[in-house]
């Protein structure tokens, strides 16, 4: 009965978004009050029941309810209370409901810290995300309904969660970064509301900034998450793989990295207004460009979920409608949308143009090469697949491009800057950059590695151009601590964000660079040498876990000769599935990463295992941290709140002078 | 023609120049980058060239796993149950690679025609076929509810 209730509930929320899809935006249009009042209300109950929803199939795992289908897919009796509750994201239904709450989730914010805004715009932004949502939940019950019953006999035990998901990164990754993607769906639902009621003023993408910074923050996140899962639980030593499915985030990224830029210079200086725009309708696009690609087994992946055409379908007509619609909308109304100011061809407007053009150059050869064996299967009925040199060999050389604009972009001035007194600023940054990256690799590990040298010079262009500024912006002030204090928080956002790109930068050449790896067959007693370690194999034991058997390895590791630390890597078979799984062991350090993964045992009694040495691999999740965190603290500026009180008083005037002229 | 509309032509030649050749450079390194995909039946029937980098899906034939014992050497054959192709790897085998299961490898002919795979991929979830190895067994007129029988003969 309760799993019913769960599905009931859905059908609620999905009338209850089918209203505020729809009433609250013809009460915009025709200035309804009564109508637009509807759309807060009305999110709230499209929150509260898919929040119903979604805790139902939550308690239907955590009580072990076998008769519904989805449970028994993807969970068992034996499985851990913690992934019993996360099992509900463990396959397609769930993770769609879970999806789709988190829209829910975004609806409610807005609708809650959108108090300031005028309410006409308000109301568009959440009957937009309404239609959105009741577009989502009719795809679930349609074709995905996680609450399917097994009738008339329920099996008695479930199938198990796949145990390659039974981890900690399971249980925060894929929240996450579904937060981040869903986070696009507000800014593009304000980029519609702004053409829906043709406000496209610089007002418009300051109510939207705060929105896209912290749904980037969190999508940043949520890659990053992802990649470190992979990287500890995968046990391949790398980091990032040009999956089908991990492109469509970074797709998504890339484009949101470019609109909250393009929203900067929307903002103050009221131009690329309809470009900002058609960002936010690609970020979005992006987006749902994913969920495509998981959920319509299109492409082979290791996420993939397990195939149905329809599915595929069903989704391709959401993203024909969505996309369609709102570049039609866009077509339509782009004229409408003027440059208030004219700018000079050094500038930070161009800059932050350069910076948009590499992003979404790069966001679209990453699209291409993901979606390239698709087309081409369909035109000539070849599988072929690309792999990660065609992704390297186009996005390094766009990235190191893009860093070097990131260097000038902030000491570059708004509308003109004369190029001497930008050689006058940054010509010993440049000279100190390039010494610092030749010096640092050789002194830090003693060796000479060309992606090494450009990747420290970048990061030291980034950090030492960012001092620069900080000296020229407090060097009028009485001290520099005051000077200090004086600077925006959404100044501060932009340079934590930037040193993280810093390092990334460092992260990703030295790793690159300086990593080891090593398959090798040892036996007890036996030891092996990789760089500065030596890995010795004292010998096997099994370990009996709740769901599982296996084998543990018992290696000391020593660093030129001294004890270090011991690592015991473990395989494991999976009762319920009889999957076996590689747990590998990781020691986790600032300057590197040491890790051993197990292979399999020969009738001689030795295993086979792969030793990694990562330097700096840490850097690159740390460089994602400070993005994130950067977004977030840009988002939480003062200026916005002090702003929205202002436009609430200048809305307030409108609203009672509308009134009187319609009474 | 006026400077106004000078300018403009310039711009446009200019964003025109980039574009072609940004597109060029990626069409070029896309085409030095497909790995085409061959069934067991392609290969058996010599259509791959000696160092050509490729894919081949297929089942991993049952009984055939040969791993050296004193070294990560290992030979197993893919099959679509109509051919079989021998395929040799150094190194450590996926979770989920077994017997009767789907796997795609990559890698190439040798000059003495032995399949050397510089990457072996099994299907990550249960209930999954890879989209490759459905393919060769399609191709070859086995899918995975005739597979078995097809097997036996």
């Amino acid at each position: 009965m309760i799993p019913e209730l769960g599905q009931f509930s859905l059908i609620l929320a999905f009338c209850l978004s089918v209203l505020l899809g729809t009433l609250p935006l013809v009460g915009a249009s025709r200035n309804n009050l009564l109508w637009m009042d509807l759309a807060r209300p009305l999110t709230a109950g499209v929150f509260v029941f898919l929040g119903i929803s979604i805790s139902i199939l939550a308690y239907a795992f955590a009580t072990d309810d076998f008769s519904v289908q989805f449970v028994t897919q993807h969970s068992n009796s034996l499985l851990p209370t913690r992934y019993k509750l996360t099992a509900v994201w463990g396959g397609h239904e769930g993770s769609f409901l879970l999806w789709t709450f988190m829209l829910s989730c975004w609806m409610l914010a807005v609708s809650i810290y959108s108090k300031s805004m005028p309410i006409d715009f308000v109301v568009r932004v959440l009957g937009v995300l309404g239609v959105l949502c009741a577009a989502y939940i009719l795809f679930m019950l349609a074709t995905s309904n996680p609450f399917d019953r097994i009738v008339p006999l329920p099996p008695v035990d479930g199938t198990d969660l796949n145990p390659a998901l039974q981890d900690f990164g399971f249980i925060i990754h894929p929240p996450t970064l579904y937060m981040g993607y869903v986070g696009f769906s507000v800014v593009f639902a304000f980029a519609i509301a702004a053409l829906l009621s043709g406000r496209l003023d610089a007002a418009w993408a300051r109510w939207s900034r705060p929105w896209a910074n912290v749904a980037w923050a969190v999508l940043t996140i949520g890659i990053a998450l992802g990649s470190w899962w992979a990287y500890y639980e995968l046990g391949w030593g790398g980091w990032w793989a040009w999956d089908p499915v991990e492109n469509p985030p970074l797709i998504t990224w890339l484009f949101g990295t470019a609109l909250i830029h393009s929203l900067a210079a929307t903002e103050k200086r009221g131009v690329f207004k309809s470009w900002t725009v058609l960002l936010a309708i690609l970020a979005f696009s992006g987006s749902l460009l994913g969920t495509f690609i998981t959920r319509s087994g299109l492409l082979t992946s290791v996420h993939a979920f397990a195939s149905d055409p329809t599915r595929g379908f069903f989704i391709l007509a959401i993203l024909g409608v969505a996309v369609g619609g709102s570049l039609l909308l866009f077509a339509l109304r782009a004229p409408l949308m003027k440059s208030e100011a004219g700018f000079d061809l050094v500038s930070r407007e161009v800059l932050l143009l350069g910076n948009n053009v590499l992003l979404v150059v790069a966001a679209a050869s990453v699209f291409l090469g993901t979606l390239f064996p698709m087309v081409y299967q369909a035109i000539t009925d070849d599988l072929i697949s690309i792999g990660p040199p065609y992704f390297n060999a186009i996005f390094v050389p766009l990235m190191i491009l893009l860093v070097l604009l990131l260097g000038i972009g902030p000491l570059c001035r708004w509308k003109k800057t004369s190029i001497s007194y930008l050689t006058l600023q940054l010509g010993k940054v440049l000279l100190s950059s390039v010494a610092l990256g030749v010096l640092i690799p050789l002194a830090v590990l003693l060796e000479f590695s060309f992606a090494a040298t450009v990747s420290v010079t970048l990061a030291a262009w980034i950090s030492l151009s960012m001092l620069k500024d900080l000296a020229n912006k407090t060097a009028n002030k009485s001290s520099r601590i005051k000077g200090l204090k004086a600077l925006s928080l959404s100044y501060y956002g932009m340079q934590a964000a930037h040193i993280g790109a810093a390092v990334m930068l460092i992260g990703i050449g030295l790793t690159s660079a300086f990593s080891y790896e090593k398959s090798v067959l040892l036996e007890a007693g036996q030891n092996i040498d990789l760089g500065n370690y030596n890995f010795q194999f004292n010998g096997s034991s099994a370990v009996n876990g709740p769901n599982y058997v296996g084998n543990e390895a018992d290696i000391e590791v020593k660093k030129n000769g001294q004890f270090l630390e011991n690592l015991y890597p473990q395989r494991r078979i999976y009762l319920a599935s009889g999957t076996p799984s590689t747990e590998m062991a990781i020691d986790a350090g600032f300057l590197r990463d040491l890790f051993v993964t197990l292979g399999e045992q020969k009738e001689s009694g030795a295993w086979s295992m792969t030793i990694y040495v990562k330097p700096f691999i840490r850097w690159i999740w740390l460089g994602a941290l400070f993005m994130a965190f950067g977004g977030i603290i840009a988002a939480g500026d003062k200026r916005y709140r002090r702003l929205r009180r202002r436009q609430l008083e200048k809305v307030d005037n409108e609203l009672s002078s509308g009134l009187q002229t319609a009474g | 023609m006026k400077p106004h509309r000078r300018k403009r032509f310039g711009i446009i030649l200019f964003i025109a120049t980039g574009l072609s050749v940004a597109v060029g450079l990626t069409l070029y390194a896309l085409s030095q980058n497909i790995d085409l995909f061959f069934t067991p039946t392609q290969v058996a029937a010599g259509e791959v060239q000696v160092g050509q980098r490729i894919r081949i899906g297929g089942m991993v034939k049952e009984g055939s796993i040969d791993s050296a014992e004193d070294s990560l050497k290992v030979r197993f054959a893919a099959t679509d149950y109509v051919n079989d192709v021998v395929i040799n790897y150094e190194g450590i085998l996926p979770d989920l690679f077994r017997e009767g299961q789907g796997v795609v490898v990559e890698g190439s002919l040798d000059s003495a025609g032995l399949f050397q795979a510089s990457r072996v991929l099994a299907k990550h979830d249960e209930n999954y076929m890879s989209v490759e190895v459905k393919a060769a067994l399609d191709a070859a007129g086995a899918s995975t509810e005739n597979y078995s029988t097809l097997a036996e003969n």
